[in-house]
């Protein structure tokens, strides 16, 4: 196989280029997943047998959740690449994943409590599934305070790698919150063993706000990794033929 | 059709859900898009 590609993806103005490339495949793909699941979610799938319309907030919910873990994930992988091998690359995308796992924290949050008040009568409770969705905010919070807080980036990205990987262990507290300690939260319906217990109407949508949101994801993090890559690099030769100006 | 804004008397906790995440997912896009544009200007 031919990594040329790759090895480019470390010169920023093929990053920069390459990025580019790839910004209205991933754009256009999660508008049209987003879109349909919107479309299936509030119209097409059925009200729930308890909750009535009030359930399709799980539309919104659940894939800012699981979004809210996978850019955790994604962030402390990049950070983790770019501490063993320093990779630059890594470091920026860990860096630039933050900001946009944290408002997916935040949205898990408030579409939660939007959710809570109406079927458990509280919009917050202090248990287990709530409370470590809340530190997940806190780590993103913590990573980039810690990562900004350096005058050199490289020595900010290494210290905030190290947080970002101890914060890791708080990924299957939340995944099994719900298993290990009594909560007002429900179980796993999905990622459980054996089929999940939704019906497919209900489902399918819920699969294409979820991939949709993945990619909507992949999207914003090239754009940031673009603009990223153009500050960084003020000054170059390859920057300035773009237009922008030294300093 | 106002069935379907009423959502069953869940309105006032179905939209600003779908609100919030509209406004999020526009500012993941439009955020880095207007600040690469005001750098290449």
């Amino acid at each position: 196989m031919n990594w040329s590609w790759f090895h480019k993806l470390g010169s920023p103005p093929h990053l920069y280029r390459i990025a580019g490339g790839l910004v209205p495949w991933f754009g256009w793909t999660a508008l049209v997943l987003v879109l349909g699941g919107l479309y299936g979610g509030l119209w097409l799938a059925p009200p729930d047998y308890q909750m009535g319309d009030g359930f399709r907030i799980i539309y919104v919910h659940v894939p800012s959740a699981w979004m809210s873990m996978a850019a955790y994930a994604f962030l402390a992988v990049s950070a983790a690449i770019g501490l063993v091998w320093r990779i630059k690359l890594a470091e920026l995308a860990a860096r630039n994943a933050a900001p946009l796992g944290a408002v997916f924290t935040a949205l898990t949050l408030a579409t939660g409590s939007l959710w809570g008040k109406p079927m458990w009568g509280t919009w917050w409770e202090w248990d287990a599934r709530m409370t470590s969705e809340l530190v997940l905010l806190f780590l993103y919070l913590g990573y980039i305070a810690l990562h900004d807080a350096f005058p050199e980036r490289r020595t900010g990205a290494r210290a905030s790698a190290v947080l970002a990987l101890v914060g890791v262990v708080n990924l299957p507290i939340i995944h099994y919150s719900v298993e290990w300690w009594h909560s007002l939260h429900q179980p796993a319906t999905i990622t459980k063993f054996g089929a999940p217990s939704i019906d497919t109407e209900m489902l399918v949508p819920l699969l294409l706000m979820a991939t949709g949101f993945t990619a909507w994801f992949a999207t914003a993090l090239l754009m940031r990794l673009r603009v990223a890559v153009v500050e960084h690099e003020r000054g170059a030769a390859w920057v300035r033929a773009l237009g922008v100006r030294n300093g | 059709m106002a069935e379907f804004i009423a959502m069953d008397g869940y309105w006032m906790y179905v939209w600003p859900s779908f609100g919030l995440t509209l406004v999020a997912l526009i500012w993941m896009i439009a955020a880095p898009w207007l600040r690469l544009r005001r750098l290449l200007r």
